[in-house]
């Protein structure tokens, strides 16, 4: 058939485009590589140096603190459980993963939902951004990033940190957003600053609702594990991903389970953690 | 009027706001004197208030009433500039507020205006105290300190003990003092309060405006009081503002607004109202004729036949009320040589002057004698008469003494009085 316009070349700009940034920013991300492997593996050395049952017990206890104790006996069995299976350093490696990328979501996340909130402008240029980052097949991002960072776990982490920080921002600007008109002139009548406003009424009201973007953010984190290990990074989501390769139904039931568990503590400690607060409930 | 003569703490000029983008031609159309349903449909902009123009005194209750709609609560929120001003100036103690930069804005918000808002807006994420505290958390006073203030606002109120306490383990109308508590911890001069009690139910509404009345009157802040209901603002203003569609229709006392409004809304607006539990015998009392009590009967009989009437009040030489006697005792007591006292009907119904009607129905309807009007030290300062309180009543602006110059008794009432 016979176009009436050439084909665009969109594909080869992007290319260039990473070629050129390759280039141009070599250096700046071979440093941010070094950072992101040197976390994620010394979170994986320090949890190792710790004998496992020792691990297990910290964990529960901390789940313990921030939410309740049946939560704290799940943690402690659901870990042991692993550790029987054999999974426990797969298991530390997969959680370092997880927390770093989640850790740099919120880092860039939450400050990123404040801004949206203030400024329209802001949230104008956020939104649709977020929807493409939620919203683009997430192999997507694992080729530029073995470009920019070779194979193993960074572009894992990176890959991560993309997927699962759209929740927190998103949330992070719902919960500030929904704080009660009133509330916010009665803070203005009385000749607050905007961070006094902020700091003392929007943010301590909007808590409940970052944590539930803090929760989400872990969740879609840990989806992206299996699809991490495709470009190389270690941890239970590999296992997975050998078990599918070799077609062995046992193992990839054995890792799969094992993530559920991850998850689940992670979600119920999380969720607690946010709901746990002073007497006073948003009505 | 005396108000005059009191200082004006704010002063509003031809204060516009208009919501909407097309703001200035919006402005312009408004100076032209088009009406709010023109403009809609010429710019697609609302006008929320028409160049008011009026002054508040320092120390009075300034109630500015209007239904839902009326730019009332616009009104009050360019005060503090919640609501930017389209155009005009308020000046408080001679600053225009709209022209101050956030620092200076700030300062004004912080030392001389609190506010209270209709559904309370507490932040229920802080207890009681560090509710009320809250305004001079953001200032920076000291823990301490604050702590202090906050604490006797809340005792001004009626909350001592509360303090720990979460907004929401309170009822209402104890939300709404710890409201008017966290406005009066900072000691601002003037309080705006937006439909304060509106969502409060009738029995504590009234509780509370009562005591915002004893609170004026220990503190003597400047209220700026925004209110839907025509009782409350009744009860309550020292003068009232009535708005429509964003024009203030009418300024005054609530004598004035009652009974003389000034155009048809007005008077639509004001025609179900309970005249009777807004006048006090201080509007309706007559100057009362009254006898010496060492003159003898036969001066008092002399007075009565000269006015037509059958029964006088008798009183001592400083104008204390002693009793009352009838014609029929006195011409007894003229012919039995009998002095006044002898005669004297000690139990005589009175009243104070600040009364309201509704208290006076009652005995009015049955008594003999006219009601005397006594005030703490038993000084007679008037007499109400059945005829004078049907007419106030009735809304006829004769029978209500202006600024409280009472007038003679005039020949029809006493002749009601006569016949009774």
């Amino acid at each position: 058939m016979n176009k009436l316009l050439p084909r665009l070349p969109f594909a080869d700009w992007i290319d260039t485009g990473i070629d050129w940034l390759v280039t141009q920013f070599g250096s700046v991300f071979d440093g941010l590589s070094g950072f992101l492997k040197g976390t994620v593996e010394g979170a994986v050395d320090l949890m190792a140096w710790v004998p496992s049952i020792v691990l297990a017990v910290l964990f529960a206890v901390v789940a313990w603190l921030l939410s309740t104790r049946r939560i704290a006996i799940f943690t402690l069995i659901g870990l042991l459980f692993i550790d029987y299976l054999g999974y426990w350093h797969s298991m530390l490696q997969m959680l370092a993963l997880v927390i770093t990328s989640v850790v740099i979501a919120l880092i860039i996340g939450i400050p990123l939902g404040i801004w949206g909130s203030q400024q329209p402008t802001a949230k104008k240029i956020i939104s649709p951004i977020l929807d493409l980052m939620q919203t683009m097949p997430a192999f997507v991002y694992l080729l530029p990033a073995i470009f920019f960072f070779n194979i193993g776990v960074v572009p894992g982490v990176v890959a991560s940190v993309i997927f699962s920080m759209p929740p927190t921002i998103r949330l992070t600007m719902l919960g500030i957003e929904q704080v009660p008109k009133d509330l916010i002139e009665a803070t203005e009548a009385f000749g607050s600053t905007t961070w006094q406003r902020l700091l003392k009424v929007q943010i301590p009201l909007a808590k409940p609702t970052i944590m539930a973007g803090v929760n989400q953010s872990i969740m879609l984190s840990l989806s992206m594990v299996v699809i991490a290990s495709m470009v190389g990074a270690p941890g239970l989501g590999e296992e997975v991903y050998r078990a599918v390769t070799q077609l062995k139904t046992g193992v990839g039931f054995e890792t799969g389970l094992s993530i559920v568990i991850v998850a689940i503590i992670l979600d119920r400690i999380t969720q607690h953690a946010g709901k746990k607060k002073q007497g006073g409930t948003l009505s | 009027m005396e108000e005059l003569e009191v200082k004006k703490k704010i002063e509003v000029r031809n204060v516009s706001k208009i919501f909407g983008k097309n703001s200035k031609r919006a402005s312009q159309l408004l100076n032209e004197g088009k009406s709010k349903a023109e403009i809609l449909k010429q710019t697609g902009t609302t006008v929320g208030v028409k160049n008011a123009s009026f002054d508040v005194y320092d120390g009075e209750i300034f109630v500015i009433m209007g239904l839902s709609g009326s730019g009332k609560s616009t009104l009050v929120r360019m005060f503090n500039r919640l609501i930017e001003p389209t155009a005009g100036e308020i000046r408080i103690d001679g600053d225009d507020i709209v022209r101050m930069n956030k620092e200076q804005l700030r300062n004004v918000r912080r030392k001389k205006i609190g506010m209270v808002f209709q559904n309370f807006a507490l932040f229920p994420h802080k207890t009681i105290l560090e509710n009320t505290e809250y305004g001079l958390e953001i200032q920076g006073t000291a823990k301490a300190e604050r702590q202090e203030r906050a604490k006797e606002s809340l005792r001004l109120v009626g909350l001592a003990g509360y303090e720990d306490q979460y907004p929401n383990q309170l009822s209402g109308g104890m939300q709404q003092r710890v409201g008017l508590a966290r406005a009066l911890a900072n000691d601002p001069d003037i309080l705006l309060m937006d439909e304060a009690f509106s969502a409060l139910d009738p029995l504590i509404r009234k509780d509370m405006q009562d005591e915002l009345l004893q609170l004026h009157h220990d503190m003597g802040k400047t209220i700026i009081f925004i209110t839907h209901d025509l009782d409350e603002a009744l009860r309550i203003g020292d003068r009232i503002a009535l708005m429509k569609d964003g024009d203030i229709v009418q300024i005054g006392t609530p004598e004035e607004i009652l009974m003389s409004p000034s155009n048809e809304y007005v008077e639509k607006f004001v025609e179900d109202v309970d005249l009777s539990k807004v006048l006090t015998a201080g509007h309706i009392m007559k100057k009362a004729d009254t006898v010496q009590v060492d003159r003898g009967p036969r001066v008092a009989l002399r007075l009565m036949k000269q006015l037509r009437i059958s029964s006088i009040y008798v009183v001592d030489k400083g104008n204390r009320l002693l009793g009352a006697v009838t014609a029929q005792d006195t011409v007894a007591a003229s012919e039995s040589g009998a002095s006044l006292e002898e005669v004297l009907i000690k139990d005589v119904p009175t009243t104070s002057s600040d009364t309201v009607l509704t208290e006076l129905f009652d005995t009015v309807s049955t008594t003999t004698i006219p009601m005397a009007v006594v005030d703490e030290r038993n000084h007679l300062e008037g007499i109400i008469i059945r005829g004078a309180m049907i007419g106030a009543l009735a809304g006829d602006g004769q029978f209500i003494n202006d600024s409280r110059t009472i007038e003679e008794a005039k020949p029809v009432e006493l002749e009601v009085a006569s016949n009774e």
